[in-house]
């Protein structure tokens, strides 16, 4: 098609149903909104389709699992379920894990907020090589760690507590938080700290009450962060504990016996580690979309 | 932001300096103990000084882990990053759908370590699997237990599954950034989707980029027990990775010194490519200051 200005009224036409084709190829957004959601959609069944097949089996009795496969449970049954319910050993497991988490999670939150305020409005002797230093204990992988951690806990008795769990995820943890909250702590203008100094408010009070609340979606992120990486750590708690404060995840070690794998309770130990994610999610997602982004757009 | 010089601030980082020095620089000064001498029983030990090192440096073991180590680092990444971007350019952007949507692209996130080793065992085993089983019955012989292509594709996918909502989330949260103002800019311009992309998010995206790559890549290095519920390390030692190879030696064998020396060396190397990752993030945000004043 040339662009060049049309002569006879005929080619005005012929010109003209050309361009509308044109448009027509290109826009298009009825079409274009269903691939989009079509892709989307396949994604995320490749998301869904192996927590499916878990929760699948968690409702088999192990005889239908090993048996026939089915694509959904035929004889449908809570009994693996009631047998983590019903022993002691199963779900301390979960509450050993979630009390370490809190734990730490409150632990890395109150040393993590005044020394992120710190490196985000302050320079000082050593500032940029104390938050790399800070930064490397991020990187440590905790195998590096796992046999002076274990003698380090055992001399100073703290071998088989929440606490010993808890202070060993604050090697990640607390670097996390510091460098999460520190880009939102940036964000807030330093105009806001010194009217509020003005005003007459002590430190203290200004951090509490008119500063934490000016970075929450930071605060709730950090939090989320923080809950994850403690939540889904196996090595370094497993090492920290033996019957006292063991986590979910060794807990789980004990489907294998002698006599085969219990699959069933398996799955279901599984399912039930997933929940306390999806509530986590649920309560932060409002914050997820600008906060994901650590402060740093 | 122009900050102001003040010493006092270490007050406010003393806490926190203390709480990791205890979990931190205790352990690590355990280990560089270790990895320098020779530990018979608590009386008896020898200084070596570099000699675990080099041994551990020319260990054909460790040398193949280090590979494997680097080859999967490298796949994950060149799959995970493009995939997460594009899945944060498809992502709804507004009502229930948008929460819905993040809400389950969030969840293997969340999932633990060992369980999502667990998930995925159960999905691909041969006889109770719906993946492994649907592969048998396609007529292909797929079995993670005996053929390293299939247990290496495998953990590929299952850390893809894994991670890759790490990527879509931060570039998610990156893309959100943009101000509408930028795309009727671009609408008026006629640009094509492709500019649009090239010249406008892409350009806002390379700071949540280089963060994602650097978490991706520092917790692919260490990566045990996805691997180690899945495949156990084998077949042979096919999947055995670096922190793998590194608990079995010093949990399993005992041998101190030389695996506290291979662990320093483990740590170094990701302190380096890290190291490379972190002043690239600074320049970067030191451009940015320059360009904005």
């Amino acid at each position: 098609m040339s662009d060049s200005m049309p002569t006879t009224p005929d080619a005005v036409r012929t010109q003209a149903a050309a361009a509308d084709a044109r448009r027509r190829r290109k826009a298009r957004p009825q079409t274009r909104r269903w691939r989009r959601g079509l892709l989307m959609a396949a994604y995320i069944v490749f998301v869904l389709l192996p927590i499916y097949w878990l929760l699948n089996l968690s409702f088999q009795t192990n005889n239908e699992i090993l048996g026939e496969l089915t694509l959904w449970p035929q004889n449908f049954t809570l009994g693996n379920y009631a047998n983590i319910f019903s022993d002691a050993n199963w779900y301390m497991g979960y509450v050993n894990s979630i009390a370490y988490v809190l734990m730490n999670m409150a632990i890395s939150m109150v040393v993590a907020l005044p020394a992120a305020y710190a490196f985000s409005r302050y320079k000082f002797i050593g500032d940029k090589h104390l938050f790399f230093w800070l930064l490397t204990n991020m990187m440590a992988p905790p195998a590096v760690f796992l046999l002076p951690y274990f003698q380090l806990y055992y001399t100073v008795g703290l071998f088989d507590t929440h606490v010993a769990v808890a202070l060993a995820h604050c090697l990640f943890n607390i670097p996390l938080a510091v460098w999460i909250l520190e880009g939102f702590m940036s964000g807030v203008p330093k105009e806001i700290d010194e009217t509020a100094f003005i005003d007459g408010y002590s430190f203290p009070r200004f951090f509490v009450r008119i500063f934490l609340p000016m970075i929450r979606s930071g605060i709730g992120v950090t939090l989320f962060f923080l809950f994850m990486f403690s939540w889904v750590e196996l090595l370094l708690a497993r090492t920290l504990t033996s019957t006292e404060a063991q986590p979910i995840a060794s807990v789980m070690t004990r489907t294998s016996t002698a006599s085969g794998i219990d699959w069933g309770t398996l799955s279901a130990a599984g399912v039930l580690t997933i929940v306390p994610g999806i509530l986590v999610v649920y309560f932060v997602r409002n914050h997820i979309a600008k906060g994901f982004a650590l402060g740093r757009t | 932001m122009n900050k102001v010089y003040n010493n006092r601030a270490w007050w406010l980082i003393l806490p926190m300096l203390l709480l990791v020095a205890f979990s931190a620089i205790i352990p690590l000064m355990t280990v560089v103990n270790y990895s320098v001498q020779d530990v018979f029983d608590a009386q008896t030990r020898y200084f070596t000084g570099t000699e675990w090192f080099v041994q551990m440096l020319n260990d054909p073991v460790l040398q193949s882990a280090l590979l494997r180590q680097f080859a999967f680092s490298l796949t994950i990444l060149a799959i995970e990053v493009p995939l997460g971007i594009g899945i944060a350019l498809l992502m709804p952007k507004r009502g229930w759908r948008a929460s819905a949507v993040l809400i389950l692209v969030t969840l293997p996130l969340l999932i633990p370590w060992n369980v999502v080793g667990s998930i995925w065992q159960l999905f691909t085993r041969g006889d109770i699997g719906l993946m492994g089983w649907s592969l048998r019955e396609l007529g292909y012989g797929y079995n993670i237990t005996s053929s390293p292509l299939d247990a290496w594709v495998t953990i590929i996918i299952m850390d893809v599954w894994h991670w890759t909502p790490l990527i879509a989330l931060l570039c998610y949260s990156g893309l959100r950034a943009i101000p509408e103002a930028y795309y009727q800019a671009a609408r008026i311009d006629r640009a094509s989707r492709w500019s649009v992309f090239r010249y406008i998010q892409l350009p806002k995206l390379t700071n949540v980029l280089v963060i994602g790559i650097l978490l991706r890549f520092m917790h692919s290095f260490m990566i045990y027990a996805e691997p180690f519920v899945l495949t156990g390390g084998g077949p042979g030692s096919s999947t055995t990775f670096l922190s793998q190879s590194l608990a079995i030696m010093a949990t399993g064998q005992f041998d101190v010194g030389p695996s506290a020396a291979f662990s320093l060396i483990y740590f170094l190397i990701i302190l380096l490519v890290s190291w490379v990752f972190y002043t690239a993030i600074m320049n970067m945000q030191k451009d940015k200051q320059s360009g904005e004043a």
